[in-house]
């Protein structure tokens, strides 16, 4: 009877050795294990053996049993493993393949410059203040020391709704907005939209884009204004920006100044973004002036501050090297996605 | 203002220098004081390659009855002998002519090519003085019609004609004026920097010179006087504080001597006659406008300076009828009026070639009429922009002596004695401004010396009284008013640049900040951005026809728009009621740049007009979203959600519209939040979209920013996960296929109580297993308490409450 328990094992052996696909291992696991296969043969022949002989047999049918079981676990491992390993090598893709595109989106090139600079005061310890755009003349002009029949009102043509309302040319009316309603300290910046009336070409747009920035408080002086620039203009044209300012005049503030930039092109040399100069101009400011801060009910005599208005257009038009400003309100994507 | 530099430089003790470094340099340090320069340009003569030629052979043009052909001899160094066909009458042989060579340029920039005339080489072209940009009436003996033989010429008489062949022909006739004119931008408060002798006086100050205005001194050789000539009378002197008159007697008009010709071409100004060239003269000299009027020609023998009538008509120097208004100021005589104070003069007053005593007006006329009345007729002119910034009866007086001096040094007539005037009592009276050298310091952030501020200040021609704290402004500067004015001049020669940079060292620190509504806002546009959208910033105008395109009926409320009184044009005059047109004209603009898709969004304003429109129209901040390409209803309405997502807004309701006319009847959705109206979306009408050349399957979206960022939660508060296990439970009903899915939903929400945790509608199924004008819908229902596992008889209660509802509505358990 032992013999049998070994020809079945050699039996087996020979039979798993050849055997290399599921199946064919589920079969002899059947042809062996099953409940009529062979070790269930044996195993029904016992009572044929004397009780001595029975407690033997039956642990060399169980080794034989154990060892067939642990090989077809084994084989059965092995086969997984292959086909997993073909099934991966199917699954293999050639990487340089291009990419499914995601749906991308993105922000204005000229809301994109605006939100450095606000971030910038209001790092500084600025509040955004917001203003009309369809204004009074009184804030975008009267208040500001231009009365109507000042020549200075000449060098801002102006979108008149009626005589007394029109689209503000200048962020700076919502100065007097913000001082109407606020006492000192005041630092405020006041991005927007403003109105002349020039024809849309390469460099003038009949909408554009300012920020305005206000400081009145008790000691306020031009070296204040000064350094603010300098920190605007390295933060936003690079830690080797130099300022330099220019004696303007604005209705509005006195002294005035407009400021140049050293140029971001060549660093002031001179090349073609600053036409030879090495300085590129890029805001008016100056010291509020007395009148208008009385005019805000506020003591000049006790206060004193600065303004100053940034174009943002050009701005972005050097930040980007964009050529022409019209691509900024055309708004296509292949424009847009630039950015 | 252009200024020429050696004539700027004449009043002061710093010589000209011919070259380009110099006069940047001059432009430089002007700049940084506070005269912005524009451009320097060099001057020197625009005509190239004109060369003096001797006529050495000249025979008839065999093809042409009236041309000649000439042999001309222009010098080795341009040939030698070369030929030339001329039309020219006046060619004789010998003679010496200016000759254009092959490749030259003559007036007006033209070009001059050698080529062939009826067939007969002619290697340049022999030139007149039109032709050179000359008038012949500067050079005696010269003709208009013909060539310029210098034979002809007074100038050149006696000369060896000879030495000139190939020298350039403008310095033969010495017209190459040399210089630098630089043109500087004036700001409107320095009218005296309108002139000549105030750029001058600047920079002189700017570069440590002396300035000095020419002396004047008026002979008065004519033997009678002024006031027996003309007299005076200013009716309306609130606009006019002085007027001061002179007479010229024995007026010879003749062309002015060249000295002056230059300067003023030089500035762009024409020369004309030395009566009028003395006018412009002393306006560019002096910045004060001065008017001539022909004696003759002055009614009555009296000026009156009076408003105009309204509507009355007359007719300016340049020939043009102009209607006047009651808010101008004229210059009339005993019958009418003879001009427009400081704008321009009168046809009827105008200075003749036959005048012979001349009235010189030199006055001081109120800044805003002038400018009004500039206006009012359309007429800016030299004199009323330098008006219109405010001018002193000082510099009229001085303006009037300077040109009686430059009439005698001319020659150009007899200035009679005295001075015919009009003064207002308060026309010559100083002006205080306050001046305090401590408090200009601490305004300015400086540390500078009292003694180098007063310094400055009389150097710019100010009385300083140190102890009493104040200045007197020079005449010139009406723009120094208060200590800011003061402090500014100041800081302007102290240098700008000098000042130490401080950053608000006096000062407490603020907190900056946004508002809620402006970090909403920037959720808002990260999210877009996240979501696929593109920003896009557009302009606020609209054609009022867009409300045609939007096939809005006649009295829609978005046609009645804030109108912009002076458009760039009609498509530009009014201000968008609707974001609609603003982003179908953007997503249309992509379609035509056949990009394949275009998502775009933009947060920006509406402008409704108010009941009373003597407020301001409301600013309505609205998102605007507009897509076309890989875009369907569903997608845009998961868009949305994800914004109110992330803007932790309660649910949204949507309500089909069919409201407007511009959207698709069957797919647009009102937006309700909380019960209110919010916007809307949906695809565009087809024929709209046809109607701004959109594609048909645009979607767009338009919400109000106010409900958004007024709802918005930015601090949400954290739920506790749950501790016991859910309980799913599938429920498909069949019902009546208009029902919209959402009252279904809303149905299953009230009943299941708060037991039910969440409810999916899992499939949608319409076909003829279920029956004829019904559907099926199929939701997986969740419940869940937070206090412990659900029975199964717990959710049965719930969904038998259920069923009851949905029975209500016709619903049927599949």
């Amino acid at each position: 009877m032992i013999d049998i328990l070994a020809d079945i094992k050699k039996a087996f052996i020979e039979k798993i050795t050849s055997s290399s696909s599921e199946e064919s291992i589920e079969s002899l696991r059947v042809d062996f294990l099953g409940k009529k296969g062979r070790i269930t043969g044996v195993m029904k022949q016992m009572g044929q053996l004397t009780p001595e002989e029975r407690p033997a047999f039956g642990q060399s049918a169980n080794e034989v049993r154990t060892f067939i079981e642990s090989k077809i676990a084994e084989k059965k491992k092995e086969i997984k493993a292959r086909e997993l390993e073909k099934a991966l090598e199917k699954e293999t893709v050639d990487v340089t393949m291009p990419a499914t595109p995601m749906t991308e989106g993105s922000l204005h090139p000229l809301n994109k410059v605006t939100e450095e600079m606000k971030r910038l005061f209001i790092g500084m310890g600025y509040e955004i203040a917001e203003g009309p755009e369809v204004e009074y003349d009184y804030y975008n002009f009267e208040a500001l020391n231009l009365p109507e029949g000042h020549p200075a009102r000449d060098t801002q043509d102006t979108f008149y709704i009626t005589d007394k309302m029109l689209l503000r040319t200048q962020t700076s009316s919502v100065q007097i907005h913000v001082m109407e309603h606020k006492k000192p300290p005041i630092r405020i910046i006041s991005p927007g939209k403003v109105y002349r009336a020039d024809n849309l070409d390469a460099t003038h747009s009949p909408i554009f884009h300012q920020l305005e920035g206000l400081v009145v408080d008790k000691g306020v002086t031009m070296g204040d204004l000064k350094g603010t620039l300098e920190v605007y203009a390295k933060a936003m044209f690079g830690d080797n920006t130099k300022i330099r300012l220019r004696p303007h005049h604005f209705p509005f503030t006195e002294p005035s100044a407009e400021v140049d930039v050293t140029c971001w092109g060549c660093g002031g040399k001179g090349c073609r973004i600053c036409k030879g100069e090495g300085w590129v101009e890029v805001l008016g400011c100056g010291m509020v002036h007395p009148d208008v801060l009385r005019r805000c009910d506020i003591d000049p005599e006790v206060y004193s501050g600065f303004a100053f208005g940034i174009g943002i257009e050009r701005t972005a038009l050097a930040r980007y090297g964009v050529s022409d400003l019209r691509q900024f309100f055309e708004n296509d994507v292949r424009f847009l996605e630039q950015f | 203002m252009k200024a020429p530099l050696k004539w700027l430089l004449a009043y002061t003790d710093i010589e000209y220098k011919d070259s380009d470094a110099f006069a940047d340099e001059i432009a430089s340090l002007m700049t940084l004081s506070g005269s912005k320069v524009e451009t320097v340009d060099k001057l020197e003569s625009k005509i190239k390659r004109v060369v003096v030629g001797k006529c050495v052979e000249i025979k008839r043009h065999e093809n042409s009855d009236h041309m000649f052909v000439c042999m001309m001899d222009v010098g080795a160094e341009f040939g030698g002998v070369i030929q030339i066909v001329t039309g020219a009458q006046n060619v004789k042989l010998g003679d010496h002519i200016p000759v254009a060579l092959d490749n030259s340029v003559i007036s007006g920039g033209r070009e001059i090519k050698a080529g062939k005339l009826r067939g007969e080489v002619s290697e340049g072209m022999m030139c007149s003085f039109e032709e050179l940009g000359l008038s012949s009436s500067n050079f005696e003996g010269g003709i208009d019609d013909g060539v310029i033989v210098l034979e002809d010429l007074k100038i050149l008489g006696g000369k060896d004609y000879d030495s000139f062949v190939g020298k350039d022909i403008m310095e033969v006739l010495d017209v190459c004026y040399k210089d630098h004119v630089i043109d500087f931008e004036i700001t409107s408060n320095r009218a005296d920097c309108f002139s000549v002798t105030g750029l001058a006086r600047e920079a002189a100050v700017t570069m440590g010179a002396k300035f000095s205005l020419p002396e004047i001194k008026v002979k008065e050789t004519a033997k009678g006087k002024a006031e027996d000539s003309i007299a005076v009378q200013v009716d309306d002197s609130d606009l006019c504080p002085a007027y001061f008159a002179r007479t010229v007697k024995n007026v010879k008009v003749a062309p002015s001597p060249k000295w002056m010709r230059e300067r003023l071409e030089a500035c762009g100004v024409r020369a004309i006659n030395n009566i009028v060239d003395i006018t412009n003269y002393v306006m560019l000299e002096m910045g004060q406008p001065m008017h001539a009027f022909d004696r003759r020609t002055v009614r009555g023998g009296r000026i009156i300076v009076r408003r105009a009538k309204d509507g009355e008509i007359f007719r300016t120097l340049d020939g043009q009828d102009r209607t006047l208004n009651a808010n101008m100021l004229m210059i009339a005589d005993e019958i009418g009026t003879i001009g427009i104070a400081g704008v321009m003069g009168g046809e009827n007053s105008e200075i003749r070639p036959d005048t012979t005593e001349i009235v010189f007006e030199s006055a001081t006329f109120d800044a805003v009429t002038v400018r009004r009345g500039a206006k009012s007729v359309g007429l800016r002119t030299e004199a009323s922009s330098r008006f219109e910034k405010g001018l002193d009866p000082m510099l009229a007086l001085i303006s009037i002596n300077r040109a009686a001096q430059l009439v005698e040094e001319l020659g150009a007539g007899e200035v009679e004695k005295g001075i015919v005037s009009f003064k207002r009592e308060d026309a010559f009276l100083d002006r205080e401004v306050p001046f305090d050298p401590e408090k200009i310091n601490a305004f300015l952030g400086t540390d500078i010396h009292a003694a180098e501020m007063v310094k400055i200040l009389e150097n710019l021609e100010c009385r300083v009284n140190l102890e009493k704290k104040i200045i007197v402004p020079p005449y010139f500067r009406h723009d120094l008013i208060c200590i800011a004015d003061v402090a500014e001049e100041i800081a302007r020669f102290y240098g700008y640049n000098n000042i130490e940079s401080t950053l608000l060292k006096n000062c407490e620190m603020t907190l900056g900040s946004r508002t809620k509504k402006q970090r909403i806002r920037d959720v808002i546009r990260n999210r877009m951005s996240g979501s696929g959208f593109r920003e896009m910033l557009t302009y606020s105008f609209e054609s009022p026809n867009v409300y045609d395109k939007l096939m809005l009926p006649a009295d829609d409320a978005h046609r009645n728009f804030v109108k912009i009184s002076n458009p760039l044009g009609e498509d530009y005059s009014a201000m968008r009621t609707s974001m609609a047109p603003t982003v179908l004209r953007t997503l249309a603009f992509n379609h035509a740049q056949r990009n394949k898709t275009a998502w775009l969004f933009e947060i920006s304003y509406v402008y409704i007009k108010k009941a009373n429109e003597e407020e301001l129209p409301e600013h309505r901040e609205q998102l605007a979203v507009g897509a076309y390409g890989d875009m369907n209803f569903f997608k845009m309405k998961g868009v949305l959600e994800a914004l109110f997502e992330e803007l932790k807004l309660p649910e949204a309701e949507y309500i089909a519209s069919k409201e407007l006319p511009f959207m698709h009847p069957g797919r647009t959705a009102d937006i309700c939040i909380g019960g209110k109206k919010i916007g809307y979306f949906g695809q565009i009408h087809p024929l709209c979209a046809d109607n701004f050349e959109a594609p048909r399957d645009s979607y767009i979206a338009v919400l109000d920013l106010e409900p958004l960022a007024a709802g918005a939660v930015e601090i949400p508060k954290g739920k506790e996960l749950p501790k016991f296990p859910a309980v799913t439970r599938d429920l498909a009903v069949v019902l009546d296929r208009k029902i919209p899915q959402g009252e279904v939903i809303k149905i299953i929400r009230q009943r299941g109580g708060k037991l039910l945790e969440s409810c999916e509608l899992f499939d949608c199924y319409e076909g003829i297993q279920v029956g004829i004008g019904k559907k099926s819908l199929a939701y997986s229902l969740c419940f869940r308490s937070p206090e412990g596992t659900l029975t199964d008889e717990d959710i049965d209660k719930q969904m038998k409450k259920i069923l009851n509802g949905l029975t209500n509505i016709g619903a049927e358990l599949r």
